[in-house]
């Protein structure tokens, strides 16, 4: 008995050790900069340090309630996330109903792998995409001229920009999205199928009353993890999008806290805008986690 | 016996519509390919539709005169094999201890709650900017590979593969007097290789593509990888100039930042996607399914 408690000590000494190299860059780059975090509750001067610096209280984030662009910023961020969650899920979705119809191996797989590739390319890259395309005389005004459209500056245009952020966004990952829901339709009984078109049902019908219940809990899923991230509207996409003429439509956040924090050096200041996202985004994303564990049974761990 | 089914109106609105969804996705990628080939006056233009105009190499041979492209082609490449190197040792020595059992591991709860909590909340970006200064790692290449060194979703990935292994083997292993690293090197690793090149693969994708930390922590012009060397270059107008610009004049002015040179780039810089994107595509699957779908 003694030897066999010994053993699991020496096992056990072994999964520390592992851990240990992992756990050490975690406490340095995450946990380290969680202790910075006090400088939003500071006047933080680079020269006095964060042991100099004076102690302000909640001033920044009075400061940042007062602040009249700061609910514009919220509202946008607010927007876009959501935009890009719902018409992202109905596109995945729809996509996949449509994949799983597909008679054609040879058509499905052609279209799989051109779907797939835009989730794999950053936003810098399909920004120069993308600002080709949308130019004044590019492609898609020139083909919306064909239906008598004038042609519009979408990049710079704050009719414009939030659609197109949210378009932008669905466009690089329905594909990428729809594969959990294609692997769910994967695991439904095709004798289901068959039954039902003895019974005379047709084809949407099927989708209707076969397909889509099956794929119900994974669809449940998704949209109880994707409310975890209604404050996160991507910034790398709207970063590399946007510009000055737009920030009243398209300035989100994040890309607020890099202006302020870092190209203003406003260090306190930013600091305090980039914790309350963190904070309200914990909130959601354990909120989130807990309904998913709750209703479908899923756990990160 | 199965009888081939006559293809109806509903097959071909499917089939159509499928096309219509793939083809969205490629043609910004053809239409750039395209003017990256074409002459600068067409581009400009915007004449160019998914095939080049006045078929020409320049913006390809300006590449090749453009030493600044080299060096960032390099660093990237530097930062996605160290990069990439490190990610993969972490995160297998942190997946197989935590995929343990909490009877054989009794300390798992804790390292599992830390790493749950850093995955959900962060400092936000500028504890880390500071951080990264008052280590003297600004404008160097370690302050891209060691901020990220430990991919946590990764980790949980791997994590949650690693459990569906079956305990027999390991039992096995240990009464042949194997200790838990040789277990993790002996038997683990050789029956992981999907899941182990899917990470492998989102840990290329993820430091190739990474922009945002060149633009902060590197200075010097020779450093700089080569995603934010290409957003520097689209993106290189100064603010209050754009601010007081007409929406036609700033128009103009992103149209004759030469849309054939930085096309050509683009392409460049997408050809390391599209060379690993066949193993991409045979693997990531695996990889969503096991991180998504799971009981």
């Amino acid at each position: 008995m003694g030897n066999k408690y010994k053993k699991r000590n020496v096992t056990e000494r072994y999964y520390h050790l592992m851990l240990l190299p992992g756990m050490a860059f975690l406490f340095l780059f995450h946990i380290v900069p969680l202790g910075g975090v006090v400088i939003a509750f500071q006047n933080f001067k680079p020269v006095k340090g964060i042991f100099g610096s004076q102690f302000v209280g909640l001033d920044n984030f009075r400061r940042l309630f007062y602040l009249p662009d700061f609910w514009q910023i919220l509202e946008n961020t607010l927007l876009i996330a959501v935009g890009k969650i719902g018409m992202g899920m109905l596109m995945a979705v729809v996509f996949a109903v449509l994949l799983n119809e597909c008679r054609s191996t040879v058509l499905k797989r052609l279209v799989q792998t051109s779907v797939y590739l835009p989730h794999f390319l950053s936003w810098v890259i399909l920004a120069v995409m993308f600002s080709n395309l949308l130019s004044y005389g590019g492609v898609v005004n020139r083909f919306l001229g064909l239906f008598g459209m004038e042609p519009q500056m979408f990049l710079v245009s704050n009719k414009w920009f939030r659609s197109i952020a949210v378009l932008g966004d669905v466009w690089k990952e329905f594909g990428y999205n729809a594969v959990v829901y294609v692997a769910a339709m994967t695991s439904i009984d095709p004798g289901l199928y068959e039954a039902a078109k003895i019974d005379g049902a047709n084809r949407w019908d099927r989708i209707w009353h076969i397909t889509i219940p099956s794929i119900l809990p994974t669809i449940i899923l998704m949209m109880t993890l994707n409310m975890g991230q209604i404050m996160n509207a991507g910034f790398d996409e709207i970063f590399n999008l946007y510009s000055p003429l737009v920030y009243e439509t398209g300035d989100i956040i994040d890309t607020y806290v890099y202006r302020v924090g870092l190209t203003n050096m406003q260090y306190s200041f930013g600091t305090a805008v980039g914790l309350f996202k963190s904070v309200i985004s914990f909130i959601l994303l354990a909120g989130s986690y807990k309904l998913a564990d709750k209703f479908a049974g899923y756990r990160i761990f | 016996m199965k009888k081939k089914r006559k293809i109806s109106t509903a097959d071909i609105l499917i089939a159509f519509l499928l096309i219509v969804c793939g083809l969205m996705c490629l043609i910004p990628i053809l239409n750039t390919v395209a003017i990256s080939f074409s002459d600068k006056t067409s581009a400009a233009m915007g004449r160019v539709g998914l095939w080049p105009i006045n078929f020409n190499v320049a913006g390809y041979r300006a590449i090749l005169e453009e030493k600044q492209f080299f060096h960032s082609f390099f660093v990237s490449v530097r930062r996605v094999a160290a990069g990439t190197a490190l990610n993969m040792t972490l995160t297998i020595l942190m997946a197989y201890p935590l995929s343990k059992e909490p009877g054989k591991f009794r300390a798992k709860k804790y390292y599992m709650w830390i790493v749950i909590f850093l995955m959900m909340f962060n400092g936000g970006i500028v504890p880390n900017f500071i951080l990264v200064k008052n280590l003297n790692l600004m404008d160097t290449i370690w302050a891209l590979i060691l901020p990220g060194a430990v991919p946590v979703f990764n980790v949980i990935l791997l994590m949650n593969f690693f459990k569906g292994i079956p305990d027999s083997l390991e039992e096995a292993a240990v009464i042949d007097g194997a200790n838990p690293l040789q277990i993790l090197i002996k038997v683990f690793l050789p029956m992981s290789k999907a899941a182990l090149a899917t990470i492998t693969l989102f840990c290329i994708v993820n430091h190739w593509n990474a922009f945002f930390d060149g633009k902060i922590y590197i200075n010097s012009l020779e450093k700089l990888p080569l995603q934010t060397y290409i957003q520097s270059l689209v993106v290189d107008l100064n603010p209050e100039q754009m601010a007081s610009m007409t929406p036609e004049q700033m128009s103009e002015q992103m149209q004759l930042s030469s849309l054939t040179f930085n096309s050509a780039k683009v392409v460049v810089s997408m050809l390391p996607i599209l060379l690993i994107y066949p193993f991409l595509q045979k693997y990531f699957v695996t990889g969503i399914v096991m991180g998504a779908v799971k009981e």
